[in-house]
């Protein structure tokens, strides 16, 4: 099959090495999980258990509440020991509502929904609903519900599933392992997937630099006419949503539109798996398989992490550090996010867990910009990160806006770039978040201003009521206008619905 | 277990790349060329040499220090030696001690620190400094000399080298003309080209280097080498020198078809002045010059097509430098209009038009 170019992009150092012959192990049970009820965009999960309660693995311990949500299940059986603030792995340290589960150590599956029998016989809707049902959320690190994207085939004309096994972050081994080891049930996921989507074609993309995964995915989808495993060019960020569909259509997804657009919906290979569990077997999401690794590590591993297994834990089962770690890394070192502690559980988005040592960080302190263009050419969304972050350095940040600031999705690949090591991506992500605020500002004044206007609109109409009342009261009866109140009426009404809209 | 630093945002991973190491690996790749017209040109050059880099590091160390900037840390991104070094190469090689100095002086604090030091210059520090020296010091800046080579007969020694480069005697039995002063003189005096052109050397020393010059330029092998060298190395990339040389070579050919007699040939202008030294090593200069590829082949046309106007049409013989100078303060407005296009957008910023598969 023919691919298509994309712009930019760096080969970094990607040490998969440190993993990648790491057969998936699992990981001790601890002695106490910590669920986060958010682990995914969305609003959070609204909690089903109380504190002392028992419970069964894959027992709902949290349904799913709003239109992007995804409920979460007990990973194994124990009992609740409480559900209170810890904090989220996330680099702000904000404490989440979590709870917290001590395992028994038995293990015991609760009584779980019937498998569905057959499938490609089943409605698309019953498939979504096992998989809303089974709390199943993008793998590969965004964490969006899958369930909702398994129903854009009802909206949009849809013709291909692209199951994305790219895995172009470095150090990053967990899909390449899973792809190894579990070929038949992603394939068998795949198909139902694409059977709930509507789409006659899957496309699997694998990074070149996975020769095994690429034999054995094409082994293991021979016998599927539908399906093709493509290897792609080793290029970060190869993985990125919007550049993997280029490469395989050749064509961009417009800003502001998304990939199902052109007829694509892409899907991490892991999640392909966790879909098969769910249809198959009524197994919900419990577990994952997490890369720990990172040269500060003692004994890097893939493991098979039940969800809510601290960082430490997992660090532990490692050896521990066999150098002191200069960042520990929630996800792979392009677009993870540093934590605030290991205490931090490990949730339904987390890829990789990385001890880095200073020298494998190898960040140095920034110097003046030497307008060398290095950023400009491999930027893969075709922004001038020099020219915008001169703006956001002096706090221009309607001039970084301008110049498509909000359309980075902060690769990095910049920041590894640059020779005088400026911190890009710290500009940017300061930069969005800024303008986000003001976004929300503004929004915010608008709703207050169109408030206020409602309300004088309405005390104006009363005092022409009134007026037109009285007008009326003082010759005949017979001479009051009708006609005030419908319209007035109306009024009312469009200004209520733009509240909503506002709101 | 708190992990003592949570900074600032990804990535967790860099490249090798540093400042210091890209200015390095350009010294690197002037070595040959240098090396080489050090010899050609003798002690003179040599002595010229040492003044020009070690007064354009010293004003750097001042200036830095006057600004209140770490000196040491910043003197190890050997700009300031690589803006000295150009520097030098761009003077005639026997010229006067002072003559590096005040180019020192001018290149790095006024073109240099006086907007705020690297990365912040419009204008490209080592042809400013030469530039104002030609036009300040017509005479001392077109003194050229044939070679003589180190050791050999005729040759300044170190002594004699001492009274030229502090004393600027330079004999007049030893000054010559560089082959586009020669054309452009005996072009004002009404000799044609056609005739003019019996006197340069032949292309195979021009090639080679074996000709009056200024101290780096002549050798145009070992500058190829060098260049080819940052371009393996990717630091430098194509599109300034070939877009540069290959729309000076065209449009001098071009002339040269309609009016030999009045205009020199393609080849001719690639291979004399400061072309090839221009094309790799000064127009690409990473702060003056345009970010994309672009925008850097826009700078790399108009410096060409710049060069080959001044060459003919003004006073100067050499306009090389004055090209790069001009489109210099270009660069900031070909950046603006030379941005890549976002992804997902068109060039206007708005999102593409849905367009599904074939
Ligand atoms: S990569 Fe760094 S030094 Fe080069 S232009 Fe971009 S910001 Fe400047
Ligand atoms: S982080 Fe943003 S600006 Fe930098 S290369 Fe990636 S998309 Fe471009």
């Amino acid at each position: 099959m023919k691919l298509f170019p994309i712009r930019g992009g760096i080969h970094p150092d990607y040490r998969k090495e440190l993993t990648s012959e790491k057969a998936i192990v699992a990981l001790p049970l601890p002695a106490a999980l910590y669920i986060p009820l958010q682990q995914h965009i969305g609003a959070p999960a609204e909690v089903l258990v109380a504190e002392g309660e028992m419970v069964k693995k894959g027992q709902m311990i949290a349904r799913n509440q709003g239109a992007v949500s995804a409920s979460q299940h007990a990973p194994t059986s124990g009992r609740i020991r409480t559900v209170t603030e810890v904090t989220a792995p996330h680099p702000s340290g904000l404490p989440q509502t979590t709870v917290i589960l001590e395992p028994d150590g038995k293990d015991e599956w609760g009584e779980l929904p019937e498998p569905i029998a057959d499938p490609f016989a089943a409605d698309a809707h019953a498939i979504n609903g096992r998989v809303a049902r089974s709390g199943i959320v993008g793998m590969g690190g965004a964490a969006f519900p899958s369930a909702i994207k398994l129903n854009l085939g009802e909206q949009k004309k849809l013709d291909t599933l692209l199951l994305n096994g790219a895995e172009c972050e470095p150090y990053l081994t967990c899909d390449d392992r899973v792809m190894r080891e579990y070929p038949d049930e992603i394939i068998d996921g795949a198909r139902i997937m694409a059977h709930a989507l509507g789409t006659p074609r899957i496309v699997i993309c694998i990074e070149q630099n996975k020769p095994q995964a690429i034999e054995i995915m094409t082994r293991a989808a021979s016998t599927f006419a539908a399906i093709e495993v493509i290897p792609v060019p080793v290029q970060y960020p190869m993985g990125s949503e919007r550049h993997l569909v280029q490469a395989i259509t050749g064509i961009e997804t417009p800003a502001r539109k998304l990939t199902a657009d052109l007829g694509v919906v892409v899907h991490n290979v892991s999640t392909a798996r966790a879909v098969h569990h769910a249809v198959r077997f009524g197994r919900p999401l419990v577990a994952r398989v997490v890369t720990v690794s990172g040269g500060a590590l003692r004994e890097p591993k893939n493991i098979l992490t039940p969800i809510g297994a601290r960082v430490a834990d997992l660090v532990e089962f490692c050896g521990g550090f066999s150098a002191r770690p200069e960042s520990v890394v929630n996800g792979g070192p392009m677009m993870g996010q540093p934590l605030p502690s290991l205490d931090v559980p490990v949730v339904k988005g987390t890829s990789g867990i990385l001890a880095l040592t200073a020298e494998e960080i190898n960040d140095r302190p920034a110097s003046a910009c030497i307008r060398c263009g290095s950023c400009v050419t491999i930027c893969p969304c075709g922004l001038s990160p020099v020219e915008m972050s001169a703006f956001i350095r002096k706090d221009n940040l309607e001039g970084a806006a301008k110049l498509g600031v909000m359309d980075c999705f902060s690769c990095g690949s910049c920041s590894y770039v640059c020779p005088s090591h400026v911190p890009l991506v710290h500009y940017f992500n300061y930069a969005k978040g800024a303008l986000n605020d003001l976004e929300r500002e503004r929004s915010k004044n608008e709703r207050i201003k169109t408030l206020a206007e409602v309300r004088i609109i309405r005390i104006e109409k009363a005092t022409e009521a009134k007026r037109a009342a009285l007008a009326a009261r003082k010759p005949a009866s017979d001479t009051a206008s009708p006609g005030n109140s419908p319209s007035s009426n109306s009024d009312e009404a469009k200004a209520a619905t733009d509240e909503k809209a506002n709101a | 277990m708190s992990i003592a630093t949570v900074k600032k945002s990804g990535p967790f991973a860099h490249g090798t790349s540093s400042v210091q190491k890209t200015m390095f690996l350009v010294l690197l790749a002037l070595t040959p060329a240098t090396v080489f017209n050090l010899y050609l040109f003798g002690w003179p050059a040599i002595l010229l040499f040492a003044v020009t880099v070690g007064a354009c590091v010293a004003v750097e160390a001042g200036c830095l220090a006057l600004a209140g900037k770490p000196v040491k840390v910043t003197l190890a991104d050997c700009s300031a030696i690589l803006t000295g070094w150009l520097l030098a190469m761009s003077l005639p090689p026997w010229a006067p001690w002072w003559i590096g100095v005040l180019g020192a002086i001018f290149a790095i604090a006024l073109a240099k620190h006086a907007f705020g030091g690297l990365g912040q210059n419009v204008f490209n520090p080592a042809m400013v400094g030469r530039t104002v020296m030609l036009i300040s010091f017509p005479v001392a800046m077109t003194i050229w000399v044939a070679p003589h080579p180190l050791f050999s007969a005729g040759a300044p020694g170190l002594f004699e080298a001492f009274a030229i480069t502090f004393g600027g005697n330079v004999p007049d039995t030893m000054s010559a003309a560089s082959a586009l002063g020669h054309i452009k003189t005996e072009l004002s005096r009404g000799i044609p080209v056609t005739q003019s052109m019996a006197q340069v050397p032949d292309l195979m020393d021009m090639t080679l280097g074996y000709r009056a010059g200024s101290m780096g330029e002549t050798s145009l092998l070992l500058i190829l080498a060098g260049g080819l060298f940052l371009m393996a190395k990717r630091i430098i990339s194509w599109h300034i020198p070939v877009s540069m040389m290959g729309s000076l070579f065209l449009i001098a050919a071009l002339f040269h078809a309609i009016d030999p007699a009045r205009f020199t040939s393609g080849t001719f202008h690639l291979v004399s002045g400061a072309t090839f030294l221009g094309a790799f090593f000064i127009a690409t200069d990473y702060v003056t010059s345009p970010v994309s590829k672009s925008g850097q082949l826009i700078f790399g046309i108009g410096v060409g097509l710049l060069t080959w106007s001044i060459r003919n049409f003004a006073g100067y013989p050499e306009g090389m430098a004055f090209a790069v100078l001009l489109m210099n303060s270009l660069s900031p407005i070909i950046d603006q209009y030379t941005r890549p296009r976002a992804f997902g957008r068109n060039r206007k910023g708005e999102p593409l038009p849905l367009e599904k598969k074939p």
